[in-house]
This record gives structure tokens, sequence and C-alpha cells, in this order.
């Protein structure tokens, strides 16, 4: 029995041992100051010509300088590689003038003709096309005459030629790739010229960049940049709590709410770029205009659709069922793309009115039946199925206030809350009535408003990226027009003037911009860099100001001192084995002499 | 009782020489039929995952590219690479051409190779659900035993009723319920903490720091039924002959119950362990969630999720080859250490 205490107490000695020297490590080397960040969605590839994640577009955002950026006070247009540019008079040569002096993070000089390289691999290798082939498809030529001039012609005039979301990358490094589909891009530290570089991407984990000192622009205050995967978004609100990451971002109402009374932790509620409306389904059809799905033939009626869009209360749902946290919705680009957002006027507006809808659909002949529910042409009663994702809290409550005044004017409404594959598969086959639905733009409009056109409209295999089947030819003629068009005003005319159009057809009615929902550890960090600079987020940003002028607060400690803690486990794990060891040995002495 | 490791010799009359043979005989066979049956089930499973996966609607490509900044030349593009834009019959033969050769596909949402994501994801969920289910079998075995020897005492009572009340509590809620309380002393992601410095020991002691908390949870709701068996199993043996018999040598209680009654009552549970072992890779689906645990029962639900059919099928094949890989060891020791399966 002695042999078994001994033992023991060797056990006890190892485990006292092993934990010495993460004591000594701690407290011997400084720990890199360390912005962690909470995220929750899938990241899939480093690689940025395969890499269309919303996830992985924002660490790629880091890693590399684009062409231009998006400034931090209102998403204009601002250099990035390029310092300056021009467009020829005939709207079809784009001159970029490169920046001189910068480099890539293993000291090689960024040029032109890095970027030629990278257009002109996603123009010609379909796998290079894979998440920006979008971008090139009007690239007629893409040269570099010299270190410092890019010259890009497009087919027809092209006004996003500033608004081009390519990562650049080194010619020197991706030009001995061979498979560009299979590279994963992990070769540490990453070769790029953001303000980070990629030291460590462990899949499913975690994602860490180091402060590149060899950035162009700002140098970060501190010295690495870390993503930490969390799959459940309580989980990553208790790590906001506990202090294992120090900003939370995609907060729901209720823990967002729960968060402002948290100590140490500051929340912040931001304007973004998101849209979420009713969706009407009167036209689902494919790209050779055959129609699918099956929608209520009654949304076919304008009369039917209006008094829908007028049965809507968007005050109330601002209120009711965002709990406040976002902006009261109208035209279809969100608000916070302050220039390129349209509000109708008195004399447009579908105003919040049950009476008159109801008078509406009297006149249009439906007319209400015994039970209260109108009945269409046909004398069918009208049932409406109206999908919602199950796991959106605030969409689910608007959906349910949206029944309730469709009730009120007598038409009937089912709602059915479903999966987001579930409602992703109804809504691309065009089998819902109305759906809420959400979308998110960019600081540019050309891609939000691209959903709208003819040209989107799915193919029978489902390729396409439609909002709501739309097709419609002044909505078309006025994306055209956007597109090509180089003044400033008229561009801005013509996409208030599509935002009209689409509101006026009520395909869709958008009734809230949602807040973005963030939370931060106010005890480690100061400020972070807002965009838009004013009422902005700190994450999923059309750039990387969040994270690029985030101040720390000098006395904290940047975290990861668990050290005390894992001492004080072993310490109790030891005394609660050699506890029970002994209780154990001492009862088996007591009866150690009987034998068989 | 009669030993029932007597009847075989009694049924057969020969030498012991041809005897023996012919229980070597017996065995091969035995061996091979389950092995044999094994790989059977094993290809069904193969061909079923492939079309169920396909059965289920919802288009992958769709799902991955809702909302995102692609066109409809890119989707088009992405569905071609990922061979999704051939018909149902030629999908499979790729399937099982590369099967053969050793190649489970590309996820189409981690744009990855399916074996190689498998291979990661192994070790994090063999070390969370093995440790968790060799934990709960000592646990279950020694609480199970003292609960069924004294049946009906306060012990019995409170330890199956724990058990039992553990037993039945959700999962993710009880995973929850042990973050926000214990979350202040343990990490609460992941299984390592990307700061620890790569020298061996930290590592270990980081990996163990995050393992407390997951572990304790599937230990939680794991251990009852090793409790249930064991303790009904030991229930059966309790009035038997040899037990009376052992304390008429006079014999102590701990020795009757150690050395008697708990080897008998023991097999039913060693089958109860092997098919659990099978489940090990499965790994714990909401305990890995919760804690973010980075094994396969995480990536199962990230797969579902996204409907990515390569991933799934590659996950369906690697789960149920544990099970019945373990189903057959467990049949295999079963043959050695209960004579009846011999006999049978």
């Amino acid at each position: 029995m002695r042999i078994r205490r001994i033992g023991i107490g060797l056990i006890a000695a190892g485990m006292a041992v092993l934990s010495a020297p993460i004591v000594a490590q701690a407290q011997d080397t400084p720990q890199p100051r360390t912005l962690r960040v909470a995220v929750t969605g899938t990241i899939a590839s480093m690689n940025p010509f395969m890499a269309y994640h919303l996830g992985d577009t924002e660490i790629g955002r880091v890693m590399y300088a684009f062409l231009t950026s998006y400034s931090r006070d209102d998403f204009k247009p601002a250099p990035g590689l390029a310092d300056k540019w021009q467009v020829s008079s005939d709207n079809l040569t784009w001159t970029y003038h490169i920046r001189s002096g910068a480099k890539w993070s293993d000291d090689q000089p960024i040029t032109a003709k890095d970027v030629a390289w990278t257009f002109n691999k996603i123009m010609t290798d379909k796998t290079a096309a894979t998440a920006n082939g979008n971008f090139v498809a009007n690239f007629d030529t893409v040269t570099a005459p010299d270190d410092n001039t890019v010259v890009i012609k497009t087919k027809k005039p092209q006004a996003t030629m500033l608004a081009l979301d390519v990562p650049i990358v080194p010619e020197h490094v991706w030009s001995k790739v061979t498979d560009i589909g299979k590279y994963d891009n992990l070769q540490y530290p990453v070769v790029g010229s953001g303000p980070f570089t990629l030291t460590n991407f462990t899949q499913g984990q975690s994602i860490t960049l180091k402060a590149n000192p060899d950035y162009y622009g700002d140098k970060p205050a501190y010295d690495q940049l870390q993503f930490r995967h969390y799959d459940n978004a309580d989980a990553a609100v208790q790590g906001l709590k506990n202090g294992d990451v120090d900003v939370v971002s995609g907060l729901t109402p209720a823990q967002y709410t729960a968060l402002q009374s948290t100590p140490n932790v500051t929340t912040v509620k931001a304007r973004q770029g998101r849209q979420n409306d009713l969706l009407i389904n009167y036209q689902a059809q494919t790209n050779d205009r055959q129609p699918v799905g099956d929608g209520n033939p009654v949304l076919k009626d304008p009369k039917v659709r209006q008094a829908i869009a007028q049965s809507v209360d968007i005050k109330t749902l601002v209120d009711k069922a965002y709990g406040g946290l976002a902006e009261p919705g109208s035209g279809f680009v969100p608000a916070v793309f302050e220039q390129w957002h349209w509000t109708p006027d008195a004399a447009q507006e579908q105003k919040f009115d049950l009476a008159a809808a109801g008078k509406l659909l009297d006149e249009a002949g439906y007319a209400k039946g015994a039970d209260g529910v109108r009945t269409d042409k046909q004398g069918k009663p009208i049932t409406l199925r109206l999908l919602v994702d199950s796991g959106i809290p605030a969409q689910t409550a608007a959906a349910n206030f949206i029944k309730g005044w469709l009730n009120q004017v007598g038409l009937g409404v089912t709602l059915q809350a479903l999966s987001s594959d579930a409602l992703t598969d109804a809504g691309s086959t065009g089998k819902y009535d109305l759906q809420i639905n959400a979308w998110t733009g960019n600081p540019d409009p050309d891609a939000l408003l691209s959903i709208q056109t003819c040209g989107n409209l799915p193919d029978a295999q489902g390729n396409g990226n439609t909002e709501n089947f739309m097709c419609d030819g002044q909505i078309d003629d006025l994306y055209k027009a956007q597109l090509s068009e180089m003044d400033q005003a008229k561009r801005v005319k013509d996409v208030k003037d599509l935002q009209a159009r689409l509101y006026s057809l009520d395909s869709s009615v958008v009734f809230a911009y949602p807040n973005s929902l963030e939370a931060y550890r106010s005890d480690r960090w100061a400020s972070f860099g807002l965009q838009p600079a004013q009422g902005g987020s700190i994450t999923h940003q059309n750039g990387y100001y969040g994270y690029l002028l985030a101040k720390p607060i000098d006395s904290g400690s940047s975290g990861g001192g668990n050290t005390t803690l894992i001492v004080v486990i072993v310490v109790v794990v030891v005394v609660v084995l050699g506890g029970g060891a002994f209780l154990l040995s001492r009862r088996r002495k007591a009866g150690a002499d009987e034998r068989e | 009782m009669t030993s029932p490791a007597a009847t075989p010799a009694l049924a057969e009359p020969s030498t012991s020489a041809s005897s023996g043979s012919a229980r070597q005989r017996g065995g091969a066979r035995y061996v091979l039929g389950k092995v044999g049956g094994a790989v059977v089930s094993l290809f069904v499973i193969v061909v079923l995952s492939f079309f169920l996966i396909r059965v289920v609607p919802g288009d992958p490509i769709r799902l991955l590219t809702r909302n995102s900044s692609l066109g409809p030349a890119q989707v088009a593009q992405l569905r071609h690479e990922l061979g999704l834009d051939k018909s149902l019959p030629a999908q499979f033969v790729d399937y099982l051409v590369g099967l053969l050769h050793g190649d489970l596909g590309t996820s189409a949402n981690f744009q990855q190779p399916v074996a190689q994501l498998i291979l990661q994801r192994l070790g994090p969920t063999v070390l969370l659900v093995g440790a968790a289910t060799v934990i709960s079998v000592l646990l279950g075995l020694w609480q199970g035993t003292r609960a069924g020897w004294r049946r009906g005492s306060r012990f019995d009572r409170f330890s199956t009723g724990f058990a039992l009340t553990l037993w039945s509590a959700p999962t993710f809620w009880l995973g929850m319920i042990l973050l926000t309380v214990a979350g202040t002393w343990f990490p609460t992601q992941g299984i390592s903490d990307p700061d620890t410095p790569p020298s061996f020991f930290p590592q270990v002691l980081d990996v163990a720091h995050h393992l407390v908390l997951p572990c304790l949870t599937l230990v939680a709701v794991l251990y009852a039924q090793y409790l249930l068996v064991m303790r009904s199993s030991l229930l059966e043996e309790m009035n038997a002959d040899y037990l009376t018999t052992a304390r008429a040598k006079g014999l102590r209680d701990d020795l009757v119950r150690g050395r008697h009654a708990v080897p008998n009552a023991l097999l039913p549970t060693v089958t109860l362990i092997f098919i659990q072992l099978g489940f090990v890779v499965g790994g714990a689906v909401t305990v890995e969630t919760v804690y973010s645990w980075p094994g396969l029962g995480l990536l199962l639900y990230q797969a579902l999720a996204d409907h990515d059919g390569a991933l799934l099928q590659g996950l369906l094949l690697v789960l149920a080859g544990a099970v019945l890989v373990m189903n057959l060891i467990g049949d295999l020791l079963l043959h050695v250490i209960d004579p009846r399966v011999r006999a049978a």
C-alpha cells in the first residue's frame, strides 16, 4: 500500500512540474497585444480567387490591398494601391497610377504588373474567376505599360471602376501556382499588402494575423489580430463576458439588451448596408420567361399588391418587431448609403392605411365572404402563404404583425416559419406567395440593383441571382444607364429613378434596415475605426478601419492570463485524486488480511 | 446453476485434438461471417448515403451562393467544378470511382478535400468522446455495481435518480448552463488557445483545460446508461447459487461482489461499451456545437446545414464504418470472453 501512495505522490509531483513551464513562459515573454474577434459564420478559404463567403472576404480585406478603397466617412471611393486615376473621353479606358514605394510583406515592390497579372488571371482562368469574375466581365484588356501605370480598357462604359472589390495578389508568388482551385494560400507568413499578414489559419478554430510593418497606410496600434470561431452565438457572448474575445458581432436584440448592463462591455448599435423586405411573388420565371413556382395568381393584380403594401405599418415594425434597433425602410438601397438611397415623396408614398387598402380591394372586386375573408374572381377565399426564416426573431415577429394587418383587410394568411435552407429553396423556385427576405448591399449600388434585372433570372438549373424574379423593361433601361453613366449626379438620378420604379411595382415592400449589433470589451479597447464614421460598425465593413484603427487601453493586459487558474486546477485535481486514493488504500488495508 | 461452459464439451464426444480443430474451424467461420456482414453493410451504406442525400430537397449551390456577389456565370462555374451539373447516375459513377481511389470528393462549403477535413477533425473528436466514454464507463460501472449490490439503499436511490435526471436533460441546455456557470474558469471556445506556446507541456495543459467542460457535459449525459445496465445485470446475478456458495466459504462481501458477481454481470455491459465506442467517432454533435469543439460532430452539423453532399457522404461512410468496426470487435471479443457465444 505504501507503493500505491508513493505512486500517487509521484503523479502529483509530475503534474506540478507539468504546470511549471507554462508559468515560466507566461511570465518571461511579454504577450503580444492582440485584438480578439469572435466569428460565427463559416470561414472556408484564404485563397482570394476562391473566397466568396462573407467571413472569407472580410479576412481578404485586411490581407490584401485593393486598387481603390471606400472612405471611412461616407463610403466614397478613396485611394488604395492606386492613388490617382482618370478615364478617357470615350469612357472606355481607365488609367490608374499605382503609388510608389509600396511593398509586399516580403519586401518586394508592389507594381502595376501585379495588378495587371491579377486581373488577367481572373479574365483567362475560369477557376480563378470563381469569386470575383463578375467584376471583370466587361473588361477588354488590362495592361501595365510601366511599374506605376495600369490601363484597363472596357468593352462598354462602366461606372463601377472605382468599386472593384478584387484583392490584388503578388505575381511573384501566384504565378508559380499551377492549380489555382486547389491552392490553399497557407504558406506562412502569407505574402500580402494589407494592414495585416496571415500567420495562422486553423480551420474551424482561429485565424491569426500580425500587423504588417510594410503596409503603406496607417499602422495598427497593437501587434496581432485574431479571429476566434464560435459555432454558437450565446457561447460567443459568454466568451466576451469572460474576456476570451474582445469583440462580438451579429448579436440578437435580446443579447444586445442583456450586454448593455454588463460591466466592462460597451455595446454598439451600428447602421449597416442591409435591408429586410416583404417579397410579393407575382412573376416567378426563368431567364427564358417560363413561369415557375406556385404563387397565388391573385397577386398578379397590381391593386392587390398595392393593398398589401398599404397594410404594412413600417413604424410599428421598427418599434415593436425590431425593438427600435432598425431604421424604417423605404427605397431598395439601404439608408446608410446616403448618396444612393431613395425615399418616396408624399405623392408617391404608399402610406399605411388599412381602410384605404380595404377600399382598394373592394373596388378591384374582391368582396369579403361571410367569414370576413375576401374571395378571388373564381369565388375561392384568398389565402396567402407568408414564409419567414424561423431563426431570425425580429423577422418572425415582423411576419406576425404583417399577418395581423393583412387579416384585418380580409386577406387570409398562413404563416410558415422555415429553416433558412427551406426558405432559400422555396424562394429560388418561386414556391411562395409572400416572403420575408434580407439582402446586403455594397457602397456602389450596382450589385444590389443587378438582382432586379432580367439578366439575373435563373436558368433551368437554378443558376441565377435574382431577388424576386424581377424583369421589367424600364428597370433594365435605368440599370444599363446608371452603369455607363460617368457623371456622378446623373448616375445618382438613374439609381433613384430605378428605386422609384421598383417601389411603384410593389414587387417587394422594404420595411426595415436592421442595425448591426456589436459589443466590445471597453476595459481593454478605447475606440475602433467605425465605418461610416458616424454611427457605423466595427466588423463587416467595406473596409478594414474597424480593426486597423482600434486603440488599446494601455494599462490593461491583453488577456491570456489563465496561468494561475491552470495551476489552481492542477492543484485541485491532485488533491482530489490523492485524497481519494488515500481513502481507498486505507479501506483496502483494513481488510487486507482476509483471504479467500 | 450449471456452468454453460460445460455444454459444448458434452455435446461433442470426440477426442480432444479433433474437437480443438473443429472449434478453430467454427471460430474461423464465425469471424468470416461477421467480417463479410460488415463489408456488405458498408457497401449498402455507400449506396444509400449517396441517394438519400440527393432525395433531400435543397440545391447546395443555391444555398451557398445565396445573397453573395456571384453572378449567374460564377454560380454555373461553381456547379461545374463540383461536378453537380452532371446527371445523377454520372455523379454516382464519379463518386464510386473516386472512392476506389481513396478520394472522397471536395466539400462545396469548405472548398477542401473531404478526406483532409475529416482527418483534421478526427483527432479532437476521438480525444473528447474517447475521454468522456472512458470516464463514463468507469463512473457508470462503479456506481452501477454499488447501486445494484445495495438495491433500495440511499446510495442506490440517489445515484440512480441523479444519473437519470442528467440523462434526460437536453445536452444543449446542459452545456449552455455549464458554460454560463463555470465559463469564468474555463475557455468558451475550441480545443486550444492560439497564443499558447508551441512546446509540448503548455499545449497538453491547454488542451486539457479546454477539454474539461465539454467532457464533463458528455459524461453527465452518457454515464447513466452504463450505470443502469450494470445495475440491472448485477441484480439478475444477485440471487444466484454461486454467490451463496461464495458467502458460505466465508468471503467478505466486497470479494463476493468483486470476484464473483461483477465478472458475470459485465457481459451485457461489454456489448454496450463497444456499440457506444463505435459512436465515439460520430462525436457529440450538440456538445461540439455548444463548445465550438472542432470535431466530426460539428462538421456533420455544418455539412447538414449547408447540404454539403460530398462532405455528408464522406462523414456517413466514416461514421458508419466506425460503428461497424467497433461492433465487429465487440462480437469477436464476446466470442473470446463468453463461452456461450462460442457454443452457439
